[in-house]
């Protein structure tokens, strides 16, 4: 009986889990549930970021052009006005948001329950259930076989790039071209008990006093803004010339205290 | 009848879990079409979709696999892929370098000519390639282990610039391309939709069945005929089980650690097992290989630098070099190593050779075809 029970109850929550995670509009729930669109500005400091030809500057008073500018926003979490949480459902809470391609910088999250929202939370990175997940789990934008993105994965370690930055600096040497990489990633695997690196960062902005009303009828869009230079500006500065290359080392850690600051929370278009 | 019943119900409970799993993998943020093999695809033209299923050899002298076999259920059709593309060298840039090309049967799947492995345009890389064989019984690949699943292993030879220096989105682009595949992926995973992960679940198919549990020694533990081992290969073995065992454990002959076993470090200056942890305490740290096949296997080392077995015992007798990390198995005597004999270190190498596997080396099912 007991078995029974717990049977029929995994099944249901097998389908519940299975319509869930659904992120195309339902008819059926069309009056229940509605959308909401994430987008995220890349900016440094009061600039709008272009790649390639724009000379920035950080606080290491370093001049620097950006190549390349990419970062994975997982694991979503919308405040509802209750105070409870709405969690996106995990198999449609992986985004990349590159640079380069500015579709991916719109992220529209669909089939929400309809209410009012205070804030959002995310994580920079790849959560490591995930990283770890059998292959045929990991699609989309996880895919290391999908050309439609940059790659992110690192075959030698496995595991996510979750922030790329690359870019050209007078501050590093002719001998490299003048290049700099920053590839950081490590989402704390354990061996032996002891862990390695975690650069996963959790974010959370509330949305100030604004409420946030996610409808049947209407779509509002929070507009999120990402600042390059807060990578660089932490609490930690980093100096192009003295780490033009930052890749699974101990001191990415730094760097990734200093991605935790990067987004901040602009303002809301109501449709 | 009962056993019809049995069958009905198992394939109506896989197909409503892979419809359902169909439905949650299929709703993801990208759209991309369901990895796993459909049972039951539309019959049109009057074809039907099957696949005949593999089991996985269980030697009665091994521990019980770790490959999540349930994830990727072995079929005749799928290991016949996973071979085909071990075999292509379409999956390198120049279309030179395929898989097979540094991992030869006959050097029980390691590269013998070559103490660091060599690639594309000639190039070599920093370590010795490793024999492939047992892979079910592994869980983390490599020198270093950094790889840490069977079916995401193949995409770091196929990335690796030195290697076969191909984009893996690249080399799945080419596959998708090449006209014999679709039938294969088809007969394989019963639709011609080539994926990331049907691609690498195929590879992981073929290299699950490299299963070496033939050799002399196997047949003498497992009492079976043709397993006789001569009185100085079972001194051989008696020495072994004493002095080499901590590291070289079971029947895998391998314990699955990393370990320093105090090679003097070469100019490489290979950090090991450090460069995946970060973790001092694993510096100049390397897994302990399994000795299966080690007759036919060299070089020896991550980094290849002895020939001959006689040489590697030689090392743990006069040449591990005492630091940090060095192994505490080595430090239990007066002086840094092991303390073998003469007439030891011949029995013990007579000893590591009926760990040879000649139906494994010359198996026609894992030569190309």
């Amino acid at each position: 009986m007991i078995r029974t029970t717990t049977f029929s109850w995994l099944i249901c929550s097998c389908l519940a889990l299975a319509f869930a995670a659904c992120d195309t509009p339902d008819t059926a729930f069309s009056d229940q549930s509605g959308k909401l669109r994430l987008v995220f500005d890349n900016v440094v400091g009061t600039s709008d970021l272009k790649l390639t030809n724009n000379n920035y500057q950080n606080a290491s008073g370093e001049s620097f052009t950006i190549t390349k500018f990419n970062y994975y926003v997982s694991n979503i979490r919308l405040r509802k006005s209750d105070g409870t949480d709405y969690v996106v459902p995990q198999d449609s809470s992986y985004f990349l948001v590159e640079e380069s391609r500015p579709a991916s910088q719109t992220v529209t999250l669909n089939n929400l329950p309809v209410g009012n929202y205070t804030g959002i939370s995310f994580m920079i990175g790849v959560d490591s259930l995930r990283s770890l997940a059998d292959i045929s789990k990991r699609t989309g934008v996880l895919d290391p076989g999908i050309a439609t993105h940059d790659p992110m994965y690192w075959d030698w370690n496995s595991g996510y790039i979750f922030v790329k930055l690359e870019g050209i600096s007078k501050a590093v040497p002719d001998t490299q071209n003048n290049q700099f990489f920053y590839h950081i990633g490590g989402f704390g695997g354990g061996y032996n008990g002891k862990k390695t690196i975690n650069n996963l960062r959790t974010v959370t902005l509330p949305f100030r006093s604004d409420v946030i009303s996610v409808g049947s009828a209407s779509t509002p869009t929070v507009q999120l803004t990402t600042d390059v230079l807060k990578l660089f500006d932490g609490s930690t500065k980093l100096s192009i010339a003295r780490y033009p290359s930052v890749m699974f080392e101990t001191y990415s850690t730094s760097i990734a205290d200093n991605y935790a600051q990067m987004i901040r929370y602009e303002r809301m278009q109501a449709n | 009848m009962m056993r019809l019943d049995i069958q009905l119900t198992k394939r109506i409970g896989m197909a409503v879990g892979l419809g359902l799993f169909g439905l949650s993998i299929a709703c993801q943020t990208q759209k991309t079409v369901d990895p796993t093999p459909d049972p039951d695809p539309p019959t049109g033209g009057g074809t039907v979709y099957q696949t005949t299923p593999v089991t996985l050899r269980q030697p009665a002298n091994f521990p019980k696999p770790v490959y999540a076999l349930s994830q990727n259920p072995l079929t005749v059709e799928g290991i016949a892929l996973g071979k085909t593309l071990f075999y292509d060298p379409q999956l390198s840039r120049d279309s030179t370098i395929s898989c097979g090309f540094c991992h030869q049967q006959f050097a029980g799947f390691a590269h013998s000519d070559h103490p660091l492995s060599h690639g594309i345009d000639s190039k070599t890389g920093t370590r010795n390639v490793p024999g492939l064989q047992n892979l079910a019984w592994d869980q983390e690949f490599f020198w270093d282990g950094g790889v840490t699943n069977l079916d995401v292993l193949p995409m770091s030879p196929i990335q690796n610039p030195v290697e076969m220096d191909l984009l893996f989105s690249t080399a799945l682009s080419r596959v998708q391309k090449i006209p014999k595949y679709k039938s294969l992926f088809k007969t394989a995973f019963g639709s011609d939709t080539i994926t990331s992960a049907r691609f690498l679940k195929a590879l992981s198919q073929f290299m699950l069945t490299l299963v070496s549990a033939d050799s002399r020694y196997d047949k003498y533990v497992r009492n079976e005929v043709g397993g006789e081992l001569t009185p100085d290969e079972l001194a051989g073995l008696n020495l072994f089980q004493q002095k080499c065992s901590g590291c070289h454990a079971t029947d895998l002959f391998t314990d699955k650690s990393y370990r320093n076993n105090g090679l003097p470090m070469g100019p490489i200056k290979d950090q090991g097992r450090y460069t995946i942890t970060l973790n001092e305490a694993d510096r100049l740290k390397f897994k302990v290989p399994s000795l299966r096949n080690v007759d036919r296997t060299l070089p020896y080392m991550h980094d290849g630098r002895f020939i001959r077995l006689e040489d590697v015992v030689e090392h743990y007798r006069t040449g591990v070099t005492d630091s940090p990390t060095l192994d505490p198995l080595l430090k239990k005597e007066a002086k840094p190593g092991i303390a073998i004999t003469d007439t030891e270190k011949r029995q013990l190498v007579a000893f590591l050779k009926t760990l040879s596997d000649d139906t494994f080396i010359s198996n026609r099912a894992f030569a190309p075809n």
